[in-house]
């Protein structure tokens, strides 16, 4: 076990582009930390740095309280799992797990590697196939053989390369709940890269989420759901993303193209004097009108808007709304998508209505909105105007107090 | 492998963002570790090519007669002037071309129905026909010449009297004693021997052809024939124009059956065999040399043809992702 | 999918293919056994009763004895090494070419190819004065350096489109997994590419196994003769005999290596030659 610990760490290849650009994250023993962003953000790069299979540029690494810049991949007592599993073809799945233990010459002898192997292949259900060959198994199955891998070297950390890109949706779920729950029996400090934004939220004790090089935020799920430090952040993390809605500001009104919002003075001081700003509004903060309970009416505004059309999903339905910004909101709409790796944004609202609203497209409906929870960007810099650091910084204190009882009940259970 | 090797796997993404301009030192001993290890091939493939088809100009500009070394002496591009004022030349790239020509497009319907049936045939099958196929491909030419020869042969052979009931065969006909007859078994004994060839090409072509494209066609309602011809063959046009120049350039330096079943008699002597007459039996190595960078001219002349005007890809479909 | 009706049709085929394949083989084949007064029956198969060895006894251990077993001790040895070196010098270059990042890549794969399609004929001439002039004419050596012309470039193109299939990131997971940059080579790359540079040397065998114009040109004895040149200057036991019988004997048994490499490894050339010739 040991901690990690980043220090302006950068990476630049041949032609001077920054690929990981001054990148600090401290990572303390036992935690798991997703590193997510759209595909170019450095995630990779920054993994196998730490691994040792790219040369650092600058900064420094320590791994476990060492200075580990320069130590060969085989020094670092590292387990990594890739990709495509990276599974040897001619060894079988049991000599493929005991690969690293054999080339730990004298230090295991050969009742240890079995024992080992029997363990760690038992634990993830792969006794039945120790004598097949990887080419004969399921995507699962070969995903399963690569984590044995790392968990019978005992390593100081596991790092994951998205270990589950290569998987079907079902099968991708049920390994991410087992990656979650070996990591937490373990408690063995892990690094996991991902685009998945699901399994950055489901997994990490915290989720570093980087763009372009660069470290935007690290925070529990939690934090950046709710205290986004920026306008990338929050609209990558969550599914449906946020809704950016142009607005301009009269006393305590937002006038935005689907209607007037009244918000509260406190929230509008902190965006005062700027022409345009943009709402950042999560699908959910929106409710059918007629279906919320007196007592919250207040905590929120009540506007009049027309959806073009209306999801039922069961559980909840999702409701659109068209506007039509203007073409300097439009562009800006359009370069972040760039940003988050999709192609447009369209301008368009996305609510999340109880299963049981009546409301459907095409007919005006009461639309109430949650003010309390919206937040206010500076539609240059991408700052969250509205950031309440207190807030942020009291939800990831939290997370971690779960974190480090879960552990604690973990090794308990281990001991007795 | 020293430790340099190890800096050069990045993955895709990372690889492309790397330009040329300043290589950092694991760049450049990259370079030169990569110089080190293809360079002696390089090299080799130079010296055992490039170097003899040097002197062989160099030396057809010269008088030279090993049987008279002496009498050496320079004289420009007179050899060149001899062997194309000669009509053998001319008669020789004539039978050369018949050659190539017929027994690369029998070939290329032969191999392709070669294909076809090991693409298609049922899997207890398919080691079977390929291991087959495989024989003649691996077979040595002077061996299935000589099969061939003894075959047709009006002595030790079987095929006059097999055949006879077919008009103009008897056991009295003299396969080897006139020109179209000679050629005719050159020639079969030829494609014998390559067609496996072209088939192994145009099987991996085959296999690139996306199976949903010959499905679909078959939902929008092709008949086999249309789904052969207006989705399999323009999808491996590559893998076709790679065979077809492959077999071209090879039949076009054929050599081994002509000399074992006729040695050039009735006409049928080809270029490379009046190369080797001239220079190894009668020892005129300037004469020699000329119809030796004379043959390379042409094998270029195909290359430039199938290259410009057919766009032929070898680079691309060989080395794509070099 | 396979009724009744298909199976017989494919079978069919089968047996078309077969003797396609098999058939001048098996002419030979009949041919060696054929005892010299029998060779002009006109038939297929010997007389009956009158199959011999005899023509098998004449170049194993008869009158052409000499001959032909330093032809195949020639050949053997020549296509050998012919093969070593050539798979040895492939086997590095083509590593380079799939692995690093280097400057004129592209020219020696272009060589390569150029190598490939080079009329033999073309290098002989010069050849031949120039071995006679350095002493290397009528010498292994002198047939190897130029058999190397045929078996490096489809050497490099077949083993670089091996190479470029190899998962070279197990490399790297075995580094990880704590091996060292020699122990990641052996243990993890060394087990994947053997098998490509196996196939490749049986490919540049049987292309230096193949030879005949060097073969003539550039050999006058039985101290360098191969044997496809050696059959061709055969002569009977006596002048007014044809050597058909011995030759024939002759050809079978250089068709054997080649039948058994094929029935063998026939998997592994099928696709070394596919992959080098198209893919890549």
């Amino acid at each position: 076990m040991a901690a990690i610990t980043l220090k302006n760490i950068v990476k630049k290849y041949g032609d001077g582009f920054p690929a990981v650009n001054d990148v600090s994250i401290d990572i303390a023993d036992g935690e798991f930390v997703i590193l997510v962003g759209p595909s170019g953000c450095g995630k990779s790069t920054i993994l196998r740095m730490i691994v040792g299979l790219e040369d650092i540029t600058s900064g420094e690494l320590m791994i476990g309280g060492q200075r580990a810049n320069d130590k060969a991949p085989r020094d670092r007592n590292l387990a990594m799992v890739f990709q495509n599993y990276a599974l040897y073809p001619h060894l079988t799945v049991f000599e493929n797990i005991a690969f690293p233990l054999r080339l730990a010459k004298g230090k295991h002898q050969e009742e240890d590697v079995q024992r080992l192997v029997t363990e760690a292949a038992a634990m993830l259900e792969l006794t039945d196939h120790l004598q097949r060959k990887p080419a004969n198994l399921s995507g699962g199955q070969r995903q399963r053989v690569a984590m044995g891998r790392a968990i019978v070297r005992q390593a100081d950390a596991f790092l994951f390369d998205e270990p589950l890109s290569n998987l079907d949706a079902k099968l991708r779920g049920q390994m991410r709940s087992e990656i979650s729950q070996m990591q937490r029996r373990l408690a063995t400090t892990s690094v996991y890269v991902t685009h998945d934004q699901t399994e950055a939220m489901t997994l990490g004790d915290r989720v570093a989420v980087l763009k372009k090089g660069e470290l935007q935020q690290i925070a529990s799920p939690r934090e950046l759901y709710e205290q986004p430090v920026n306008l990338f952040v929050a609209g990558f993390i969550g599914s449906p993303s946020m809704n950016f809605l142009p607005a301009s500001l009269e006393g305590n009104i937002l006038s935005t193209a689907i209607g007037d919002i009244e918000i509260s003075p406190e929230k509008a001081d902190k965006a005062r004097d700027r022409p345009v700003i943009l709402v950042g509004v999560r699908p959910e903060f929106f409710e059918d009108a007629s279906l919320v309970e007196e007592h919250k009416l207040h905590h929120g505004s009540t506007f009049t808007a027309e959806l073009t059309h209306t999801e039922w999903l069961g559980n909840e339905q999702y409701g659109y709304i068209n506007f039509d910004p203007a073409p300097e909101v439009r562009e800006m709409l359009n370069s972040l998508a760039r940003d988050m790796d999709a192609d447009e944004l369209r301008p368009q609202v996305v609510v999340t209505l109880d299963a049981a609203s009546k409301i459907r497209g095409g007919r005006p409906a009461e639309l109430w909105l949650d003010t309390r929870r919206l937040h206010l960007f500076d539609p240059k810099t991408g700052e969250n105007l509205t950031l309440d650091a207190e807030e942020g910084a009291r939800l990831t204190a939290e997370a971690n107090a779960e974190r480090a009882e879960e552990i604690e009940s973990a090794r308990q259970v281990a001991a007795g | 492998m020293s430790t340099s090797i190890k800096a050069s796997k990045g993955t895709p993404a990372t690889r492309s963002q790397r330009r040329r301009p300043h290589l950092s030192d694991r760049a450049k001993s990259e370079r030169r570790l990569g110089w080190y290890l293809a360079g002696p091939a390089f090299i080799v493939m130079l010296a055992v090519t490039l170097y003899p088809i040097l002197q062989a100009f160099w030396d057809s500009l010269f008088s030279l007669r090993l049987t008279a070394p002496d009498d050496k002496a320079f004289i420009w591009f007179a050899n060149y002037v001899t062997v194309l004022s000669d009509p053998v030349w001319w008669r020789d790239l004539g039978v050369t071309v018949i050659i190539t020509i017929v027994t690369v497009v029998i070939e290329l319907i032969l191999g392709f129905a070669l294909a076809l049936v090991m693409d298609k045939a049922i899997k207890s099958l398919r080691g079977l026909l390929r291991t087959a196929i495989l024989v003649p491909y691996g077979i040595i030419t002077v061996v299935s010449a000589y099969a061939w020869f003894y075959a047709f042969d009006i002595n030790s052979g079987y095929v006059n009297h097999w055949f006879s009931w077919i008009p103009g065969i008897n056991p009295d006909l003299n396969w080897f004693a006139e020109f179209w007859p000679s050629l005719f078994v050159i020639m079969a004994s030829e494609i014998w021997k390559t067609t496996p060839f072209i088939s192994l090409l145009l099987l991996a072509g085959l296999a690139q052809v996306p199976g949903e494209l010959t499905e679909a066609a078959q939902v929008d309602g092709a008949t086999w024939w249309e789904r052969f011809r207006k989705v399999i063959v323009p999808n491996m046009k590559a893998a076709i124009m790679v065979a077809v120049l492959f077999r071209t350039l090879d039949a076009f330096r054929i050599f081994d059956n002509v000399f074992i079943m006729t040695n050039g008699a009735h006409g049928t002597e080809v270029l490379s065999l009046l190369a080797y007459r001239t220079s190894i039996s009668r020892l005129e190595i300037g004469l020699g040399s000329a119809i030796s960078v004379l043959l390379f001219v042409c094998v270029l002349i195909i290359c430039f043809v199938a290259i410009k005007l057919f766009k032929v890809d070898l680079a691309g479909t060989q080395g794509g992702k070099s | 999918m396979t009724s009744g009706k298909q199976k017989i049709i494919w079978s069919g085929i089968a047996v078309l293919v077969l003797i396609y394949a098999l058939f001048p083989v098996a002419s030979i084949l009949s041919t060696s056994f054929k005892a010299p007064s029998d060779l002009t029956s006109g038939k297929f198969l010997p007389s009956s009763g009158a199959s011999t060895l005899e023509n098998y006894q004449q170049i194993l251990v008869g009158d052409a004895q000499g001959l032909f077993l330093s032809a195949l001790r020639n050949s053997i040895g020549i296509a050998l090494i012919a093969t070593v070196i050539a798979v040895v010098l492939a086997t590095l270059c083509a590593y380079a070419i799939a692995r690093l990042d280097f400057p004129g890549k592209k020219i020696v794969l272009t060589t390569a190819l150029a190598v490939s399609i080079f009329p033999v004929i073309s290098i002989v001439t010069p050849l031949f004065n120039l071995w006679r002039n350095i002493g290397l004419y009528d010498t292994w050596l002198g047939l190897i350096i130029p058999y190397l012309s045929l078996t490096l470039p489809i050497s490099i193109w077949t083993l670089a489109a091996f190479f470029r299939q190899i998962p070279w990131e197990l490399e790297q997971a075995a580094q990880v997994d704590g091996a060292t940059t020699w122990q990641a080579f052996r243990k993890a790359i060394v087990p994947l590419a053997a098998p490509g540079v196996f196939t490749t040397a049986i490919i540049a065998f049987f292309i230096a196994w193949n030879d005949f114009v060097y073969g003539i040109s550039l050999t006058s004895t039985e101290s360098a003769r191969t044997v496809p040149a050696a059959l061709a200057f055969f002569t009977g036991a006596s002048q007014f005999e044809a050597p058909t019988g011995a030759i024939s004997a002759a050809a079978i048994i250089v068709t054997i290596p080649v039948v058994l490499l094929v029935l063998l490894f026939q998997r592994q050339i099928v696709s070394g030659l596919t992959q080098g010739a198209v893919k890549g």
